[in-house]
């Protein structure tokens, strides 16, 4: 009996895990066909990647808020740790690996491994906290990181790499290249970056948190959300579990960043501030804490929203004020229970998730 | 408790819906007008955000720029629009996409973007897609770096600190020198370094160089003390207006008085709002546009911008027009442009601009030139603020 019920779990479990990849999957296929159609505006296509990478950064926060339950605000950090470091490699493999999508692959395997550093260092000491002090604290990295890509010179010239802390101890060739100029930023990247790479990041990133989540480990990270308490007198190991999740999260992060960052010909550090944490914050909390397809389908239409607006003439002016309404109208209809009833009422299967709350 | 939740999310909808219905069918359909042949010009800036007071500068300049244009019914038409950047690169390259949108087959050219980062995100595009970009300020090198289809109507930043050391250096003035700027900024660490290291080479004494990080700063009394403690009588601010206002009644609350010194980013503190213009007596910037200047052509743009925005145009504004104007002098001299699409348009007008006679009279200058490389070359003008208006040195 308890085998047959533990085997409904999963298989329920993975179903909606399966879901997910269909929907991203047949949103890639859909996107693609319009756009072999021509049917795709050059806005939208615009769009494409950096939806990926928000995608991304969103399931991954999820995976820290929603699923490990620590309130993360720097996980913009992350993502520019990933594209800064991102940057470099691809600048620094140029020559060695002409095939661009390799080299985008190399690049944000190396983004993430800088994403996973930064989130060993700000997690080893850090994840003895909890609540409040936690997010006080990933807040400060965020903007820690912020400011010393601010003032990071990284250049390459004939007696090989350079890396300074201000432009005059920044002793470069003068045919020397420099990649990353302080608040200038990297300027001069060259876009390796593909709608196919973000679909790709996109399943990569739901096969690694999904099967987390549905992991031994996983349950032992759900335990310490619920109560950590009770998950430490059955011997949950507080720390591993919580660095476990909260550095999947930060390398997910890196390489979202490191795709966004060879998205473009220039980026600065100042556009990883605090804003773009709460951003992705945003997505998470309105797709649902702990829901992996809400973060997807938040983080696409949120995103995409506010650049929609720009096509309806007059309203234009007023874009950034309708995307505010717009979350506000989005939080109060996910929090209102007398819409969740009727929703219930026209769905029987929702009302057990309704009561559920 | 239900129905107030129900009750906030219908005024909730009622507000969205309401702008929804505010707007109309605004959008102007282009086409031949008399013969004229209509160019799309596609603005890009921070409209929203903390850069928009510089966006909607360069937006309402240009704005003025295209009325008077089209009003003249000469050959050619601009149909203007301006999209929000937010002063962010991956939004401008969204705005300048869905630009390319607007203009579907018709010729367009890009004005913008008015800050930095976003501009050399967005002329890579351009290059690219080979659409021709003027921008009104974004003034680091690597916006035309590489780049043969982008052109300045601003100095370059290094130029700017070049043509500072110069004039300090030439004028005797300054023995020691402070330099404040925002070492999280493109255009202010640009300008800076370039300063220290001319100064450095004509031999002006640089005896302290203080950064903020960015420009939500509002205490700058750790920045002035050290120029004040290291006895500069003469402090460099290649900064914005709104950070530079704050240094200016900061150094006078700490009675510190050396000579302030700016770059263009300092035009337009005598018009913010609340700003008591006497502490910005004795200021010296560097300007291309002198708003309270006497000839016709100023005049009646700073009467036009006055009627329809209230407030004084500043340099960001005087560019903007002088972009519509290079823009429009050169489409009139192209031959064969109602065949022309943006490719075209673009080889054409980049043909055109470093040709060699082609030059422009505007409000920030007069026959105004480019140089291959895509930066502009004009004499850089210093303004001295006397009884609240700028006097030409």
């Amino acid at each position: 009996m308890e085998k047959r019920l533990n085997g409904k779990r999963l298989s329920k479990a993975s179903r909606s895990g399966f879901i997910n990849y269909g929907i991203v999957i047949a949103a890639f296929v859909i996107l693609q066909l319009l756009m072999a159609l021509g049917l795709l505006s050059n806005s939208l296509q615009s769009l494409l990647v950096p939806t990926c990478c928000y995608i991304v950064m969103a399931v991954s926060l999820n995976l820290t808020v929603g699923i490990l339950g620590e309130l993360s605000l720097g996980h913009a950090g992350f993502m520019s740790l990933g594209a800064f470091s991102g940057i470099v490699a691809s600048f620094l493999l140029a020559d060695a690996i002409p095939f661009a999508p390799l080299r985008l692959a190399l690049s944000m395997i190396v983004g993430a491994v800088f994403g996973a550093l930064g989130g060993v260092v700000v997690g080893v000491p850090v994840l003895r906290l909890q609540g409040d002090y936690l997010a006080i604290v990933t807040l400060a990295f965020g903007q820690i990181i912020k400011n010393i890509i601010m003032v990071l010179y990284v250049g390459v010239d004939e007696k090989g790499f350079h890396i300074a802390a201000s432009s005059e101890r920044f002793n470069l060739a003068e045919d020397g290249v420099a990649i990353i100029k302080g608040p200038m930023g990297a300027v001069g990247v060259a876009k390796l970056a593909s709608f196919t790479a973000g679909f790709v990041l996109i399943l990569i990133t739901l096969a690694v948190v999904q099967n987390l989540v549905n992991s031994r480990s996983g349950r032992a990270i759900m335990a310490l959300r619920d109560n950590r308490i009770a998950a430490e007198s059955v011997g949950i190991n507080t720390t591993k579990y919580k660095l476990m999740a909260f550095v999947t999260s930060a390398a997910l992060a890196g390489a979202a960043g490191a795709l966004f960052g060879l998205n473009y010909s220039s980026t600065v550090a100042s556009k990883f501030d605090f804003n773009a944490s709460i951003l992705v914050l945003v997505f998470v909390v309105l797709g649902g804490l702990g829901s992996i397809r809400g973060s997807i389908i938040a983080a696409a239409l949120l995103y995409v929203l506010p650049e929609l607006l720009r096509q309806f003439g007059d309203i234009a002016d007023y874009r950034m004020l309708v995307y505010a309404i717009v979350l506000i109208l989005v939080m109060l209809v996910t929090n209102n229970d007398s819409l969740k009833a009727l929703l219930g009422r026209i769905i029987p299967k929702r009302k057990g998730a309704a009561s559920h709350g | 408790m239900k129905k107030k939740n129900l009750a906030a999310l219908l005024m909730a909808g009622a507000l969205c819906f309401g702008l929804l219905a505010g707007c109309s069918n605004g959008n102007n359909p282009g086409g031949n007008s008399g013969g004229a042949v209509t160019i799309k010009v596609g603005g890009i800036g921070p409209i929203t955000g903390d850069l928009a007071q510089y966006g909607t500068a360069t937006e309402w300049g240009a704005e003025i720029a295209v009325e008077e244009i089209n009003a003249k019914n000469g050959p050619i038409k601009l149909d203007y629009r301006f999209e929000d950047d937010t002063g962010v690169a991956d939004t401008a390259v969204s705005a300048y996409n869905s630009l390319k949108d607007w203009a579907k087959d018709a010729p367009l050219v890009i004005y913008g973007c008015t800050t930095t980062a976003p501009c050399v995100a967005v002329a890579s595009e351009t290059f690219a897609d080979r659409y021709f970009q003027l921008t009104p300020s974004a003034s680091s090198p690597d916006v035309t770096a590489n780049k043969d289809n982008a052109f300045q109507m601003c100095f370059t930043d290094p130029g700017q600190g070049v043509a500072a050391a110069e004039y300090l250096k030439n004028a005797g003035l300054g023995t020691k020198i402070g330099v404040i700027y925002n070492n999280g900024d493109a255009y202010s660490t640009g300008i800076a370094n370039a300063f220290i290291a001319k100064a450095k080479e004509v031999g002006l004494e640089v005896v302290a160089t203080q950064t903020y990080p960015d420009d939500k700063t509002t205490d700058y009394t750790v920045q002035l003390n050290a120029c004040k403690d290291a006895g500069a009588d003469l402090v460099f601010l290649p900064i914005y207006y709104t950070p530079a206002s704050l240094i200016l009644a900061q150094a006078k609350q700490m009675s510190y008085a050396p000579i302030f010194f700016g770059g263009d980013g300092m035009d337009g503190m005598l018009d913010m709002e609340g700003f008591d213009k006497s502490l910005a007596e004795g200021l010296l910037l560097m300007t291309p546009f002198n708003a309270s200047g006497t000839d016709e052509r100023t005049k009646s743009f700073v009467e036009k911008y006055q009627e329809a925005h209230g407030i004084l145009p500043n340099q960001f504004a005087a560019d903007g027009y002088d972009c519509m104007y290079a823009i429009y002098e050169a489409c009139c001299k192209i031959d064969g442009i109602a065949d022309m699409d943006s490719q075209k348009l673009c080889d054409a007008l980049i043909a055109m601009f470093t040709g060699g006679d082609f030059s422009v009279d505007g409000l920030t200058g007069t026959s105004m030139k480019w140089l291959e490389s895509g930066e502009i070359s004009k004499a850089p003008v210093v303004v001295k603020v006397e009884g609240g208006v700028y006097v030409t040195q």
